[in-house]
């Protein structure tokens, strides 16, 4: 118990709140890296051959399969202390200012990452709900896969699908433009010789994942990808 | 005593005390002259309002040079106003048009209690610096002051965090009502320093507690406290802060 | 001449080189298990208070602190620039305890003590390295060993600085000194409180009433021992360098309960500061001297030279500190350069619309540093826009912050035309009378720092404020204290409710009253404003016989309106700046009679106190030692009364002889 009481007494303060939601963030930009991998797949262009054999790797690997869990773990902690984080910020200002020029020390969307979240958040029940699942249902129940490729190509003929899910591409650009290096800056890790790098690298992945995200709808859409 | 000719119209927020609500007041004002100090131009109004027996504005103020940190005005949306690197009572009227509308609130946070119109109590940064916001050295215990070479970078870099004046416009800026950038300059500087070196771990703990309890909100790393700080405290001090407490939390002894 | 019997100043006897470690080594003890029953009081956080009050209560004495600002870290100390000496000698440059105490003795116009400030000159080195451990970060050279620069009146360089920004960096080195004994327990804070009196008891001080200001409730506390850390009164002048809430009530309140006030006339006039630049301007603001070590001071040749400072060629500029002073140059000290700067501007050679300003040009300093950088780069054959500019960057690293604040202020850019300076009120070297231990006339009060007279006898050098505030709170009052609380370990728990206190309180009560009461039609601001006018014009940077008995009726005329027409706002028992003002005003108005009786008793020119009368030929200062050789302590008796007091000063160890720079 005692050594839990700094431990739990680390984590609930107001940085240990900050250093879960950055762990969180990164451990979730890792898990970006490997979907936008694996999906990018797709851009073969070979009827969703490759892209099926990683999602079969990817759906029946057992190390994969208990990852998983931790990436439900992952997104729920982020979630949740991302709620209490905003909570106790509220809190902190209980009378508001008259006027404000946020603009002129901050960008909005640094200021907006509770707003982006709960849009990404949205998006990823809409997303889930398509593919993973009805994919993990069907695999409890059966124990087989569902082709995923083939949804796709299904769910993507829908317009407003894809423009849900640019949507949240674009929610995902902002919330990672300010994540990525807000991280960095949470566990202390900045230095003079390589802060330029890690702006660079948040900002180029900020732009290159949800760029290749948001392209999969849109190739199939427009049928460039069959 | 007027000897400008700018008009402006100001919206000042007047509050008795902490236990009533308060309210915005418009005022209008006349010759002002744009070499007068943006406090100067209050203490015009405040004479207007004795001449016609109403209560001055209340406003904290002392050494009228950027340095004390006892002012703290929000100004049309930011503390110390438009400028940057500049506290309110160096912030001058050459910074206005004539004919603008000015709106005055106090800081805003919890943990800064209004007492007055636009003075707030800022004692919980007081706490937070007597929780370890020091070198334990005792007067006389002192060895010879150039014993102990210090790079000038690291002495450089202490003084540059070392240069907060304490106001609380990080707190006022930030849209989490944090302290982190107050708390960040204090642990920084004496991180960076041989002599704050023995109590690092215990200092960082102890800071970052007090603040927490005082209920100053996280920070979400926008940057807004570090680009209205007027002394320039920058913002890889609370990097640095982050490092030393989560530091200090995973090896120091404390459990 | 004779010293007054009730001045006794109580210095060891001895040789001045001993008296100090001697008397140290022998002055009574407290023991720990008695110190914790012993109270003191000590009023102000700047350098003198904060730093007392952190060794007092590290000494294990119950300590209660109060300061009127919301913070202490908010005293006036923070403000100081430049830097802070020390005999450290680090530069090997010749620098002695005995050479800054000769400096300190000839720069005060031989008119301090000698004792004192020898202690002073012993303790200076210990301050630094007490400053240094306690994380203060000074300015260093690449060795990682400390950085000194000059300072005026001194050819040696033994100032330690952090950019222009020492004093915010010593005074928060006490602070965090004082946070730590308050997080500790051992001291009490009490901010946003302003002492309103003192309390005498058997003819010893037991305590204080102070006002809460943000509920206007007075309170009393009771201490053995009270220490009056309150700074100086400049502000009396209204428009100086000192913080707008900077004042002297807690000084003259106490004056006015017996303790005297010694050399109130001796003010000093800092001469490098932002002129002013119209009737709405509510404070100065103090260019650092150290800005004197590479920048040239000059007027033009021409008298109504109306061409701008960029315009006129280097042979059509007096360099007239230079020209008057080859030995110093423009690091002579305060007062003659304040006063050669009046002199050129009375005689027509000013600057600025105004014409009430000289200047202080960097152009040579940027062609001095940017040469260097080329030598130190190996570029031969630079060009003069590159010269200029790598010199700018240097100037920049040394002074950035004040060009910048110069610039704040003026809207001018000092790194493209000379800034324009004058002289204001910057210091007070008079104060409340205090012997060798510290303690004033009254038994059990102290005075500290900028609030006594002691060191700087009739002008401070620069960089020594910060010098005394410190030794007098770190490394004096510890000590000194102990010979009279020895004394008070058998009087147990001072109660507050003796009658002395409820007498006290209710004359505070009475007057603050007296104050809401009045509703005229005149604001403390303006009675302010109209007594420093007086003070400027007639007892300011000259004086004469004829002004200051002009001014001496003048003041009291005042005195006799404000508490007729002043019109305070505001209710009593709420957060009320209006009446914390008023009641300061009231206080500046006796102040400023005070300092006019004393101007114009002293029939010479010394430091910063020059009578038109007494000066040479050349527009020197005459000091007249046979007659004035002493501090002028007065003692209060009632309203327009005053008794003067005589301490004669006693030269054993420096030979006195004009003063002088050239």
């Amino acid at each position: 118990m005692i050594v839990m009481s700094w431990f739990t007494q680390t984590l609930t303060s107001s940085i240990g709140k900050k250093l879960i939601m950055a762990l969180t963030g990164l451990f979730l930009i890792s898990f970006l890296v490997i979907h936008a991998a694996i999906n990018a797949m797709i851009f073969y262009n070979d009827g969703g051959e490759t892209f099926s054999h990683w999602g079969h790797f990817m759906g029946t690997n057992p190390i994969i399969r208990t990852l998983e869990i931790g990436l439900v773990l992952g997104f729920l902690f982020h979630i949740y202390d991302g709620l209490m984080l905003t909570k106790t910020n509220r809190a902190a200002r209980p009378v508001s200012y008259a006027s404000r020029n946020a603009n002129a020390n901050s960008t909005w969307y640094s200021r907006s990452m509770g707003l982006l979240g709960t849009i990404i958040l949205i998006f990823l029940v809409i997303h889930t709900s398509h593919f993973w699942i009805p994919n993990r249902t069907n695999q409890f129940a059966t124990g087989e896969e569902l082709d995923l490729y083939n949804m796709m190509l299904t769910t993507f003929q829908n317009p407003w699908v894809v423009l849900i899910y640019v949507a949240g591409c674009f929610s995902l650009f902002w919330h990672l433009l300010h994540g990525f290096k807000s991280a960095f800056q949470t566990l202390g890790l900045y230095h003079v010789k390589y802060n330029g790098l890690i702006a660079f690298l948040g900002t180029a992945f900020s732009i290159v994942v949800p760029l290749l995200f948001a392209l999969m709808p849109i190739a199939m859409y427009l049928g460039w990808v069959k | 005593m007027s000897e400008g000719n700018m008009r402006l119209t100001l919206k000042v927020w007047r509050q008795s005390n902490s236990n009533t609500e308060g309210g915005f007041e418009n005022y209008q004002l006349e010759g002002i002259s744009p070499d007068m100090s943006f406090l100067e131009m209050f203490d015009v109004l405040n004479e207007q309002l004795v001449e016609a027996k109403q209560e001055p504005v209340a406003f904290d103020h002392d050494c009228r040079e950027g340095i004390c940190g006892m002012c703290s005005m929000h100004i049309n949306g930011q503390p110390h106003g438009p400028l940057q690197g500049v506290t309110t009572c160096q912030l001058h009227m050459r910074s206005f048009k004539d004919g603008d509308t000015i709106v005055v609130e106090p800081w805003r946070a919890g943990s800064f209690p209004v007492i007055k119109d636009l003075v707030v109590a800022r004692d919980a940064f007081d706490r937070i610096m007597a929780a370890g916001g020091f070198v334990s050295v005792n007067t006389g215990n002192a060895q010879d002051a150039n014993n102990l070479p210090i790079p000038k970078e690291a002495a450089d870099d202490a003084f540059a965090a070392a240069a907060c004046i304490g106001c609380g416009a990080c707190v006022a800026a930030c849209k989490n009502a944090s302290a982190m950038l107050f708390v960040s300059a204090k642990i920084s500087q004496l991180a960076l320093l041989p002599q704050g070196q023995a109590e690092r771990k215990i200092r960082a703990e102890k800071m970052v507690a007090q603040m927490d309890s005082e209920g100053f909100g996280a920070c979400t790393n926008t940057g807004a406290c570090s680009a209205e700080c007027p002394k320039g405290i920058t913002f890889d001090n609370i990097a640095r802060m982050n490092r030393e407490y989560l530091g200090a939390k995973l090896s120091s002894t404390n459990v | 001449m004779a010293t007054s019997p009730r001045l006794d100043a109580k210095i060891p006897q001895g040789p001045l080189e001993t008296k100090w470690s001697k008397y140290r080594s022998s002055v009574p003890l407290v023991n720990p298990a008695n110190k914790r029953n012993l109270e003191v009081i000590v009023v102000g956080t700047g350098l003198a208070g904060a730093s007392a009050a952190a060794t007092l209560a590290e000494l294990g004495y119950k300590v209660k602190a109060f300061c009127f600002q919301d913070s202490p870290r908010r005293a006036h100390s923070i403000a100081a620039q430049g830097g802070i000496n020390a005999a450290k000698n680090y530069q090997n440059d010749g620098d002695s305890v005995y050479r800054l105490f000769y400096d300190t003795v000839k720069g005060g116009d031989y008119r301090s003590r000698e004792a004192n400030v020898h202690r002073l000159a012993e303790v200076s080195g210990n301050i630094i390295d007490q400053c240094v451990a306690q994380g203060v970060p000074f300015a260093r050279e690449y060795g990682g060993l400390l950085s000194n620069r000059s300072f005026g009146g001194v050819q040696v360089q033994r100032t330690f600085y952090a950019a222009g920004q020492t004093g915010q960096q010593l005074l928060l080195g006490a602070y965090s000194g004082l946070q730590r004994q308050v997080g500790m327990g051992t001291i009490q804070m009490y901010n946003r409180h302003e002492m309103l009196d003192i309390v005498n008891i058997d003819g010893k001080c037991r305590g204080i009433i102070a006002r809460n200001l943000i509920t206007g409730e007075l309170e009393r506390h009771a201490g053995h021992a009270v220490l009056l850390c309150t700074g100086g009164y400049g502000n009396v002048f209204y428009l100086s360098t000192n913080a707008m809430g900077s004042n002297v009530t807690a000084a003259w309140k106490a004056h006015r309960r017996g303790a005297f006030f010694a050399n109130p006339c001796f003010t000093q006039i800092h001469p490098t500061c932002i002129p002013v630049s119209g009737d709405h301007q509510s404070k100065l603001t103090l260019m650092s001297e150290s800005l004197r070590n590479d920048g040239r001071i000059w007027v033009p040749k021409k008298k109504d030279d109306n061409r701008p400072a960029n315009a006129i060629p280097e042979e059509e500029r007096d360099y007239y500190l230079e020209r008057r002073y080859p030995a110093f140059g423009n690091l002579v000290p305060r007062d003659i350069a304040s006063r050669a700067a009046k002199e050129r501007c009375d005689a027509g050679y000013g600057v600025g619309s105004s014409k009430l300003a000289v200047y202080l040009d960097y152009s040579a300093a940027f062609r001095r540093y940017g040469l260097g950088e080329a030598n130190k780069n190996n570029i031969t054959n630079p060009s003069e826009e590159d010269i200029i500019a790598w010199g700018k960057a240097v100037v920049k690293e040394k002074y950035g912050n004040l060009f910048d604040m110069y610039k704040q202020i003026t809207g001018e850019d000092p790194y493209e035309v000379p800034m324009r300076i004058y002289p204001a009120v910057h210091y007070t070297m008079g104060g409340l009378w205090v012997d060798y231990n510290l303690m004033t006339t009254v038994p059990g009060l102290y005075s500290l720092g900028e609030a006594n007279f002691s060191d700087h006898g009739a002008n401070r050098l620069g960089a020594s404020a910060l010098m005394q505030g410190l030794a007098d709170g770190y490394f004096v009052i510890p000590y000194t204290i102990g010979s009279y609380l020895a004394n008070e370990i058998r009087t147990g728990k001072i109660a507050t409710d003796h009658p002395e206190f409820a007498k006290v309180e209710a004359e505070s009560k009475a007057r603050i009253e007296k104050l809401m009461s009045i509703q005229g039609n005149t604001s403390p601001e303006m009675f302010h404003r109209r007594l420093g006018k007086i003070m400027w014009d007639k007892c300011g940077m000259a004086r004469n016989a004829k002004g200051l008995t002009e001014a001496i009726s003048e003041i009291r005329a005042l005195r006799e309106e404000f508490w007729k027409d002043v019109r305070v706002m505001g209710k009593v028992d709420e957060f009320n700046p209006e009446l914390d003002k008023a009641n300061r005003v009231a206080d500046f108005i006796e102040l400023g009679e005070l300092m006019c009786i004393d101007a114009l008793n002293r029939n010479e020119s010394c430091g910063g106190h020059f009578r038109e009368e007494y000066q040479s030929e050349e527009g020197e200062a005459l000091r007249d030692d046979e007659n004035y050789r002493y501090v002028a302590a007065w003692q209060y008796q009632g309203v327009e009364k005053w008794e003067l007091h005589q301490e004669d000063l006693i030269y054993d160890n420096i030979k006195i002889a004009q003063r002088s720079y050239k």
